[in-house]
């Protein structure tokens, strides 16, 4: 077995020092090394964004970084979104029934809140066009949308 | 909170006076959900767990003539290595898992190949290591030797006398007779009444039309994943995400030649199924393996291994005839020939039972053949069958009423399916909806406001399409325990893929008289509840709900003992309503007499099994703005509208979550979705960038009209949702393209070479 590499970053917040192997990705690592499964694997290439997490506040496809890339980074996933309450994110796509399966959402949600984090009042289109990373088959993405224009609004008004 | 998210209608049934029913609480899973606790299959974690991989076929078709595994099972960290051959003999051997009659070495052979491959990602070893990269090492380790045969993937070409031929023990079943040869046609399904071919004569215009369809994947996000745990004392259990915890107990339990008791499902979080996760294809691999290393196992699908190795739905080719007279149609035949991939028994039966199904027509007939092909075996998606045949129906039904001059909804209207009508297949319509959601489409704001003019060259066109689907009922179970302060526990046994816990937790509330939020559901393990039949069919919500209703029944039965306990009376003349046990003047609230039940002889249990026959019934109608553009073949919907039948909406968000993502899978099947084989019979696409499933970018908001018809075979009117919205899509599309570009377009997808090539040809 290759030797493993220690890594010291932060995840939501906290600090964390971790081994990992050096093929490991970033979604390995947090899965399966620091235990944080609320990322998901859908297609392990970049394309449907289960894995989305936020590094240094860019929205990546965790499966498409190495563990070792997060060394000095501040990675956020669907756990660390929450504060003392749920995010008005994760509020509105309960409220709105978002999801259904709930699969994707963990990665509609890191990427939602990097688009209203840069962009707090985005059109239908700009929303449209900053989830298109994300692929959800069971909603048709119609409430995904609606969640997030409901959640922009409410942060706006906050 | 106080925000619009449900802008679109719900038009109730006038005598409704439901409290909880129709109402859209929070999901009882929600949180776990956007917080990322809720548990998934490949978030199962167990001490000592096992990484399994899967070896697969690179060739369609080819027989096996040997495999070694001596030096995968010395590889660094492998601690087993399994192949058919360590599974029990199974002949041809026949079980019903609820759903029909499978052969369960057939079964098997899908799970793990016999002497033959018969598609690429056939599976054909498994490795269990201690990590996922020390199996996948060893997979290159095993020796397989093939002797690679013709392949064929199109099911006209594997109809032929001269298609290679996948297996020597399928015979054609012609209405119950078998071929003298083996033949890729394992059944030829013939349904007919009335008198066609004079009726035909008599007709004033007829039209028939030739279809296909590529084969698509169900598409659900999460890949499959399994864990087992063989124990020592021979209990197995197994981890896993499935549509139906009992079907993937019997099945795991029959292809290892154990006591059904001797399996214990615990269904995981399921992300996303539509009929592609009702078959096994890792229990028994992981079980085996787990058995044979002594430690619990897990294997995670990847996505190509989806692809390849699951799924997909049949690819068809369609022949459809209708005929009118007048305004009506008079006679109608249809041709249909499915691909079931690589094991016979596809989506061939209910494709002919729904061909006409919108329609009354006196004079019907269908043909249609179940056609195996070197595809992996095709699973059910979303009304399996049905979507395919209404592109069909749907075109000619389009053709016709522009050809006569007629409205589509209109004419629709003249000929629509109604209580009475006589389906092909023989059954005879209760109470529907159909013309109900004609109406509500034919004075919906979509249909009114002009389709308007292209500023950009462009190309412009509206399309309306039906669809049916049955609906079924099957065997469901609920229990329920009461707690003292008038809450209750819930146990079901349908896993939860669409918010179903609450659908079916509102449905219990509603009979007891309390909040949504007083019932707290859980979908238990095999062990857990009695026995439930797949989440699938649409019919969780109908079933599921009725058996929850039904144990609240008992509940409250048992309640009214105890009432007449505390009241001193018979137990006969306590009157429960509203939520309030009432005697003489005397009233408790269910929560109040839930504080009593300690006292009175302690806390309640109730339970339910129901086995609703028959079919439900469900139809829709869909709306569809589409702008080609001519340049490049593309089209792009522009303004989509579904509007269905729902009974009663429990919930009507996750009833329009229902139409709006059928109606977006539907849009994948039309435009853009397809299995590309090569000539070898490898799929050529297998990565979710080449096979495109609509993004958020692709499609508009889908606006939705819930129409409400009671079924009057359910306590509550419920009608199954789920399956219907994907049926009129692609008829829809493909109608408003014809208009756009003046071609009819008669096979999908419809994507832009496709398009662009009849533009070409044909210019506009």
């Amino acid at each position: 077995m290759a030797k493993k590499i220690h890594v010291t970053t932060t995840i939501n917040g906290e600090s964390v020092e971790l081994l990992c192997e050096a093929r490991q990705s970033l979604l390995e690592v947090l899965r399966d090394v620091v235990g944080l499964t609320g990322s998901k694997e859908g297609c392990n290439n970049g394309n449907c964004g289960a894995c989305s997490v936020l590094l240094d506040g860019v929205p990546v496809d965790s499966c498409l970084v190495l563990g070792v890339e997060a060394e000095g980074a501040e990675i956020t996933t669907v756990e660390g979104i929450a504060g003392d309450h749920l995010h008005p994110l994760q509020d509105c796509f309960l409220e709105g029934a978002a999801l259904q399966c709930g699969i994707c959402t963990p990665g509609f949600l890191v990427s939602a809140k990097a688009l209203l984090d840069h962009n707090p009042n985005p059109s239908e289109e700009e929303i449209r066009f900053e989830l298109s990373g994300n692929m959800c088959r069971c909603t048709g993405y119609d409430k995904i949308v609606r969640s997030v224009q409901a959640a922009a609004e409410a942060l706006r008004s906050e | 909170m106080d925000r619009d998210f449900n802008p679109s209608q719900v038009v109730k049934d006038p005598s409704d006076s439901f409290k909880v029913l129709g109402t859209r609480p929070v999901r009882h899973d929600g949180v776990d959900k956007v917080t990322g606790r809720a548990v998934y299959g490949n978030d199962v974690k167990l001490p000592g767990l096992l990484h399994g991989k899967i070896l697969r076929s690179p060739h369609a078709h080819a027989r096996i003539k040997s495999i070694d595994t001596s030096k995968a099972e010395k590889a660094e960290g492998v601690l087993a290595v399994t192949t058919s051959a360590d599974f029990p003999e199974l002949a041809d051997k026949i079980a019903n898992l609820g759903e029909g009659p499978v052969n369960l070495a057939h079964l098997l052979a899908n799970c793990l190949a016999g002497d033959k491959v018969l598609y690429r990602g056939h599976a054909v070893a498994a490795v269990a290591a201690r990590s996922a990269f020390e199996a996948e090492a060893a997979l290159k380790l095993i020796d397989v030797e093939y002797e690679v045969l013709p392949s064929v993937t199109w099911v006209l070409d594997a109809m032929k006398e001269d298609a290679p031929l996948l297996h020597y023990d399928v015979f054609t079943d012609e209405m119950g007779k078998k071929s003298a040869k083996p033949s890729n046609v394992s059944t030829h399904l013939h349904f007919e009444h009335g008198d066609v071919d004079a009726a035909f004569e008599d007709c004033d215009l007829v039209i028939e039309r030739e279809f296909k369809t590529a084969s698509v994947h169900q598409g659900y996000i999460e890949p499959h994943v399994s864990t087992a745990h063989w124990n020592e004392d021979g209990h197995v259990t197994v981890w896993t995400s499935t549509q139906g915890s009992f079907t993937a107990r019997q099945q795991t339990a029959e292809l290892l030649q154990v006591p059904i008791s001797s399996v214990t499902v615990v269904p995981t979080e399921i992300g996303g199924g539509f009929g592609g996760k009702i078959s096994v294809y890792l229990e028994p691999v992981v079980a085996m393996l787990s058995k044979k290393s002594r430690r619990p196992v897990k294997i995670h699908m990847t996505r190509q291994e989806v692809f390849e190795g699951t799924g997909p739905t049949p690819g068809s080719f369609m022949r459809c005839k209708v005929g009118v007279k007048g305004d009506k149609i008079h006679a109608a035949d249809a041709w249909l020939a499915y691909d079931a991939g690589a094991f016979p028994g596809g989506m061939i039966g209910p494709g002919c039972m729904c061909v006409f199904s919108c329609y009354d027509i006196p004079h019907a007939r269908v043909d249609g053949y179940d056609v195996c092909a070197n595809k992996p075996k095709t699973q059910a998606y979303r009304a399996p069958g049905a979507t395919q045949a209404a592109f069909a129906m749907e075109s000619v039904v389009d053709e016709i009423a522009l050809k006569l001059d007629i409205d589509p909804i209109e004419f629709r209207l003249r000929n629509a399916a109604k209580e009475g009508t006589k389906r092909v297949d023989g059954p005879v319509y209760p109470r529907v909806g159909f013309i109900e959601t004609l109406d509500a489409a034919k004075g919906h704001d979509h249909y009114q406001t002009e389709l308007g003019e292209s500023t950009n060259g462009r190309l412009r066109g509206r399309g309306i399409a039906s669809g049916f689907w049955f609906n079924i009922g099957l065997k469901s179970s609920a229990t329920v325990h009461v707690n003292s302060d008038g809450t209750v526990q819930l146990l079901e046994g349908s896993t939860d893929i669409g918010g179903t816990r609450t659908s079916v937790a509102m449905q219990l509330a509603e009979t007891l008289g309390i909040e949504a939020t007083d019932v707290s559901p859980q979908v238990a393990d095999t062990d857990s509840v009695g026995y439930t039949d797949i989440t699938g069919g649409s019919r969780v919500t109908f079933a599921t709900g009725m058996a929850a209703h039904e144990a609240g029944n008992d509940l409250i039965r048992q309640m009214k003992d105890r009432a007449a306990m505390v009241w001193d009376c018979d137990a006969t003349a306590v009157e429960f309503e509203d939520g309030t046990f009432r005697h003489n003047g005397s009233s408790m609230s269910f929560a109040e007499l839930c504080g009593k039940l300690q006292e009175t002889g302690g806390l309640l249990t109730a339970r339910a099994t129901v086995d609703p026959q028959g079919s439900t019934n469900g139809f829709g109608t869909h709306l569809v703005d589409v702008e080609v553009d001519p340049e490049t073949g593309k089209v792009q919907v522009l303004r989509y509208t579904a509007i269905q039948d729902a009974g009663k909406a429990v919930h009507p968000s996750y009833v329009e979550g229902q139409m709006q993502g059928g109606s977006v899978q539907g849009i994948g099947w039309a435009l853009s979705e397809e299995y590309l084989f090569q000539e070898d019979g490898t799929m050529a696409n297998p990565t979710m960038l080449d096979y495109r499933m609509p993004t958020a970018l692709d499609v508009p908001m889908i606006d939705t009209v819930i129409v409400e018809v009671p079924n009057p075979s359910h306590p509550y009117g419920v009608r199954g949702v789920g399956e219907t919205p994907i049926v009129p899509p692609p008829a829809a599309i493909a109608n408003a393209v014809s208009h756009a570009i003046g071609v009819r377009l008669t096979e999908l997808p419809m994507s832009p070479p496709r398009v662009f090539e009849q533009i070409s040809k044909n210019g506009s």
